[in-house]
């Protein structure tokens, strides 16, 4: 059995733009995050700020998961409009 | 606990299994070829793809684990949430639309497509092989949670029913059926927990729960008592009597004391009253006797003397304190839990003689304390140990989706790459959903009187029985195949390292296409068998600490070889296989010398030579830094890059 990919792939010529961009979001992302663990860990009295009756802690929590698919959204977009400029 | 069967939840648990067989019977006959097998043809719609990703994530770990942890620890359940979660953006930003490019059936693949080495390609296969099946003995071992309260069978029997359904569906028809069955299942999921969140803020919250007026929660009693200048306990209630030794005792020395009211036991827990004396609380508690009986409160199982838990010790709304709050929207129903009291449940194990018994007690904790992290991880105060853990456990959560080869190998089922990212959004759309139902869900099993205190992991099928059967039947259904559709993907994994990456490239016994199929579905068997005896001796385990363990070794094995490789050009295949071995090695090593598990040997958690439960902190980076060194060692085997198709496609 050979390699390569189960489906014949056509030539992508936004690899290297989305790559770039994907490797820019990734640590923005995972700035939010390391200071998220680093609250919950470091300062967890922190996390029992409340803001309009709900605490820093859950605020924090979900976020991170809205934020997530934002960041996916955002990138698709960017993803898909260089797909259509670089793929002609 | 003693569970009642319902004809309804039977009959539609065997609905459920024979639609799951219906399926894979159905895509059986559609196709035969390996890229079917392993791959569905590469034709799966992202969408279906995502919502199936879904399917395979939401595993018994995290529909009954984090909604049981979250029942019982509050926030610290949360967290793995948000841990697991946040891995989906690693394999998004950085892994999705490479491993589609590179891989063809598996995710040795992908890791081999540049170097074709006999290293990678056996170390790879390993490494898919000990993290697939880590995680298949939770869901084993899940599956036998679910069988008793649904049908009223024992632990073995879920696991053996699991065990031999899986084993068809794969041996039958491989990828294609379980991406079918996953998107099935991951919709249900969905749509069912958003009905049980719904139900649960209706009811709101209140100090006496009565689940809807159809069941009387129980009342617990506090009893008065002082101690005499003679040292003796003296009882308000003179039906219960002590014996003399009450304080000098193996209860005593616990914070516990035993009474007898009509020649039955109880077990107490001792609180100084502010007012002069003690308060004794209520516990419940098992018995293991020296023949392995075990006795809940003082009784057989059978008897029913051990009761359901779980309610608020005050509910305050708007400042004022009330029984019950009525129907609550999602940020009321947090902001009332966040203001309140709920007691929770302490734990303290008591050997007296040859009996060893494990003793429940109420713990009222602040809202504010149990919606924030603390209550399962010691953060407060702690050592630096602890808060290396805490941070190694969300180290490993953070890397370890993204090297999961069941959770790989689905980017191989989409025509392209672009589909391969669209279906992870789709996947983060789901997973991210469930996920924030999963703190209602938790916070509804902990406050609605149906936790069974001996098993966190039913914690939502009990909250969905409080609602009625229907509800119940679907819910355990669900959850049921849950775990069928995880084993499928992960023993489709496993099947692959073996056939594929061993046989077929390692061995090089090369394979005709169908040869190949063959291999992989006899290998199926043979590690369905390996599952069903691992899902039985490992009865009892906890499902999320299991998990935990595939995490750590998926993120210390794969992910430096995966990210490496896509990054750095530096990276050589004996750096890759290296790094594969060393992150394998030292995070199972780690593992097995854990506090934790000396705990699991009977030995003392302060003799483990290692004081780090998870071992991520260490394993992850030192797999990162075993590749760098070894590439810079063997820099003259770098091959030139992948012909120009493959690397730019």
């Amino acid at each position: 059995m050979g390699h390569g990919p189960a489906v014949k792939l056509g030539k992508d010529n936004a690899s290297p733009y989305k790559a770039a961009l994907g490797v820019k979001m990734f640590f923005a992302y995972t700035f939010v995050y390391a200071v998220f663990v680093a609250l919950n860990s470091l300062s967890p009295a922190t996390m029992e700020i409340t803001f309009g009756g709900i605490n820093l802690a859950v605020i924090y929590g979900v976020g991170l998961i809205v934020l997530a698919l934002i960041m996916a959204v955002i990138y698709n977009i960017a993803c898909c409009k260089a797909e259509a400029r670089l793929n002609k | 606990m003693v569970y009642t069967q319902s004809p309804l939840a039977i009959g539609l648990f065997f609905m459920f299994v024979l639609g799951v067989l219906g399926i894979s019977f159905y895509f059986a006959r559609r196709g035969s070829s390996a890229e079917s097998y392993y791959a569905a043809g590469g034709n799966i719609h992202w969408f279906t793809n995502g919502i199936a990703f879904a399917g395979d994530y939401l595993s018994a770990a995290s529909f009954l684990g984090i909604t049981g942890m979250i029942a019982t620890a509050g926030y610290d359940g949360f967290v793995y949430a948000v841990g697991y979660l946040a891995g989906w953006m690693v394999a998004l930003f950085l892994v999705a639309e490479p491993m589609k490019r590179l891989g063809k059936y598996t995710f040795t693949d992908a890791l081999d497509a540049k170097f074709n080495s006999k290293g990678i390609q056996l170390m790879a296969a390993i490494s898919t092989l000990v993290v697939s099946i880590f995680y298949l003995i939770p869901q084993m071992v899940g599956a036998g949670t679910l069988v008793t309260p649904l049908m009223g069978l024992p632990h073995y029997a879920g696991v053996i029913i699991v065990g031999i359904v899986v084993t068809i569906i794969v041996a039958t028809a491989g990828m294609a059926s379980t991406t079918y069955v996953q998107f099935l299942k991951g919709a249900l999921l969905i749509i069912f927990s958003t009905v049980l969140c719904g139900a649960i803020l209706n009811r709101g919250l209140s100090t006496a729960p009565n689940q809807g007026g159809t069941k009387e929660y129980h009342k617990f009693v506090t009893l008065n008592a002082d101690e005499s200048a003679s040292g003796d306990l003296q009882l308000a209630d003179s039906s219960y009597s002590v014996a003399a030794n009450w304080k000098s005792s193996a209860f005593g020395e616990g914070g516990f004391v035993m009474l007898t009211k009509e020649g039955a036991e109880s077990i107490w827990h001792i609180n100084e009253n502010p007012e002069g004396g003690y308060l004794l609380e209520e516990t419940l508690y098992t018995t293991e006797l020296a023949d392995g009986t075990k006795l809940y409160n003082g009784a057989e199982a059978e008897k029913g003397k051990f009761f359901a838990v779980g309610h608020m010790k005050e509910v305050i709304v708007n400042g004022q304190s009330v029984v019950e709050t009525g129907a609550l929207g999602p940020l009321d129903y947090l902001r009332a839990m966040q203001n309140s009291t709920v007691v929770l449940w302490g734990k303290k194990y008591v050997h007296d003689g040859d009996k060893k018994f494990t003793i429940y007690y109420q713990k009222p904790t602040p809202g504010s304390k149990v919606l924030r992290a603390g209550l399962k991880f010691k953060v407060d105060n702690a050592t630096t140990t602890q808060k290396l853990n805490y941070i190694s456990l969300m180290l490993a959560l953070f890397c370890g989706t993204a090297a999961l080869p069941h959770v790989l190998i689905r980017y191989y089922t989409v025509p392209s790459q672009a589909a391969a990212r669209k279906s992870t959004i789709v996947a983060i759309a789901a997973i991210g959903f469930f996920f924030i139902m999963t703190l209602i869900m938790g916070l509804g099993a902990m406050t609605n009187g149906v936790l069974n205190i001996t098993d966190s992991n039913m914690s939502t099928p009990l909250v969905a029985l409080s609602f009625g059967v229907i509800l119940f039947s679907i819910i355990s259904s669900i959850a049921f195949s849950t775990v069928l559709g995880t084993v499928s993907g992960l023993i489709v994994a496993a099947s692959g390292a073996v056939a594929h990456d061993l046989m077929n490239n390692f061995l090089g016994l090369k394979m005709t296409d169908k040869g190949m199929v063959m291999a992989g579905k006899l290998s199926a068997v043979v590690i369905g068998l390996i599952a069903i005896y691992l899902g039985i001796i490992f009865e009892g385990m906890n499902v999320s600490f299991l998990v935990g363990w595939a995490f750590a070794i998926a993120a210390s094995a794969n992910l430096p070889a995966i990210l490496m490789i896509l990054f750095w050009k530096g990276t050589t295949a004996k750096g890759v296989a290296t790094s594969i071995g060393v992150g394998i090695v030292s995070s199972l090593g780690m593992i097995l010398l854990s506090p934790d598990m000396y705990v699991r040997y009977g030995l003392l958690p302060t003799d483990a030579p290692t004081s780090l439960n998870n071992p991520g902190i260490i394993s992850i980076p030192l797999s990162f830094l075993t590749l760098v060194i070894v590439s810079l060692l063997t820099r003259k085997d770098i091959v030139p890059e992948l012909d120009a198709e493959a690397a730019e496609a």
